[in-house]
């Protein structure tokens, strides 16, 4: 067994993410919650990049967590197995069997339902397209106010008195809400009609876990500029 | 333990995610009771009620607490009911990253593409859809080599997280090789996961909860049926 940095082989731990993903943001967070020392190694042209080939021959995606020798893929997935293999940092997942699926039910619709709504709204042909876009990503919105509240029970995050998977899970898509936000004018996360939320966002970015990693917004305002070359970013 | 605790599942005969749910009860020994769903109909109010964001099957629900989507239902069955029946999810986190991993491949990937070929009017689409069926599937058989390690299941001796979330799909995938006369688990192509889909449909925890192949290839033709007649 070799050492790298001082650390046996089979323990090390490398991440291979991108900045602006709130994905590989997830597991930052994540391994930053349980003080997991970990190398992270920057993509820069994702799917070209041999070592991700190598790790992710199945989606050829990021973020890939490297443990040993062991590749872990997908960013829940990710979160989960660092939450299952440190114990000694406060948990992520609730104890309690069905708060446990409640949480995995939300991340779940976070994925399935925001980020598309959040993708529908940047990648809109026109002016229709985008309306049904935001009106969908509205209605996620008011939904996980609801959840906001039923999961804190008055406390400060969707985990209690720290952040879980829920917030981890949407907190890393805070980033381009922020971004569709400055483009479309339209304030998804209102301190009216989203109290709840709208506080939280506030507490989960100055969190000890998340302000280190978390990406700067003018940055990422930038960076959807680049990348996506559709209406609503001109 | 004190009162007898209430297990209701809320499904239909021919879901093959609700076969995931009865199929993980039946491992851990659980009584419960079951409400077949319309849902061409109208659908229960009960169902209506613990699940108004999706209204889809299937539901679990224990001491009044709704508990929703297929694989969520069957962690929640092994962490619940933790000291009966063989544990679902293996023990080590590396191996439950690689079962949650492929079991997403499956519902994420695979399903839906095989699903859409049977949608499709396009004959290209039909082709090109079996194409990536098939060649997931050699992905899904080098898996199963080195994850079963020899074993008869995903699992090892006994099913398991991922024999459960692929299984559940082997009836409608049989089905669809009876009525169109195709193959596709092929025993040249991928003798490892022939040899395992045996094994699963056989298992005692599975035979009888799954519907009868020869029923679903006669809910498929009518369904078949009447979506050409709407179109």
């Amino acid at each position: 067994m070799g050492l790298i940095n001082g650390v046996n082989n089979d323990e090390y731990v490398r991440l291979l993410g991108a900045w602006p993903s709130p994905f590989v943001l997830r597991t930052r967070i994540a391994l930053n919650l349980k003080r997991v020392p970990y190398e992270y190694l920057e993509e820069e042209d994702t799917l070209n990049s041999e070592s991700v080939l190598n790790y992710n021959p199945v989606h050829k995606q990021i973020p890939i967590l490297i443990h040993g020798n062991k590749p872990i893929r997908e960013s829940l997935n990710i979160v989960m197995y660092v939450d299952e293999t440190w114990l000694s940092g406060p948990p992520i997942l609730p104890s309690d069997p069905f708060d446990r699926a409640v949480a995995r039910f939300w991340d779940v619709y976070i994925d399935e339902h925001c980020f598309t709504s959040i993708n529908g709204v940047a990648v809109a042909k026109d002016e229709e397209e985008r309306k049904m876009a935001i009106a969908k990503l509205e209605q996620c919105m008011a939904l996980l106010e609801e959840t906001f509240q039923e999961c804190s029970k008055g406390r400060g995050f969707f985990g209690g008195d720290n952040i879980g998977f829920i917030d981890i899970g949407f907190g890393s898509m805070l980033g381009p809400l922020k971004v569709l936000e400055k483009f479309s004018g339209v304030k998804f996360i209102h301190p009216e009609n989203t109290p709840g939320l709208f506080n939280w966002a506030d507490r989960f970015y100055a969190h000890e876990a998340v302000k280190p990693v978390m990406p700067d917004t003018e940055k990422l305002v930038e960076f959807a500029r680049l990348k996506f070359n559709t209406s609503i970013f001109k | 333990m004190g009162e007898r605790e209430e297990v209701k599942l809320l499904g239909t005969w021919y879901s093959p995610v609700v076969a995931r749910a009865k199929i993980a009860l039946r491992l851990k020994s659980v009584d419960y009771d079951y409400f077949e769903e319309d849902l061409f109909g109208s659908k229960s109010e009960l169902l209506l009620k613990s699940n108004p964001v999706h209204k889809k099957v299937p539901v679990l629900i224990h001491n009044n607490k709704p508990i929703l989507e297929s694989l969520n239902i069957v962690e929640y069955i092994d962490e619940t009911w933790n000291a009966s029946g063989p544990s679902i999810l293996p023990s080590h986190p590396h191996d439950r990253s690689q079962a949650r991993f492929w079991s997403a491949f499956v519902d994420d990937k695979w399903f839906p593409t095989l699903i859409a070929t049977t949608i499709t009017k396009s004959e290209n689409a039909k082709a090109k859809g079996m194409e990536e069926v098939g060649e997931w599937l050699l992905l899904l058989e080098d898996a199963f080599i080195s994850i079963s390690k020899g074993e008869r299941f995903f699992g090892g001796e006994v099913i398991g997280f991922m024999d459960i979330c692929l299984g559940s799909f082997l009836v409608i995938l049989k089905a669809r090789e009876k009525l169109k006369g195709e193959n596709i688990l092929d025993k040249s192509k991928t003798p490892s996961l022939c040899k395992w889909a045996n094994e699963f449909l056989a298992d005692d925890t599975v035979k009888n909860v799954v519907p009868e192949i020869d029923r679903v290839v006669k809910f498929m033709r009518e369904f078949e049926a009447e979506t050409q007649t709407r179109a």
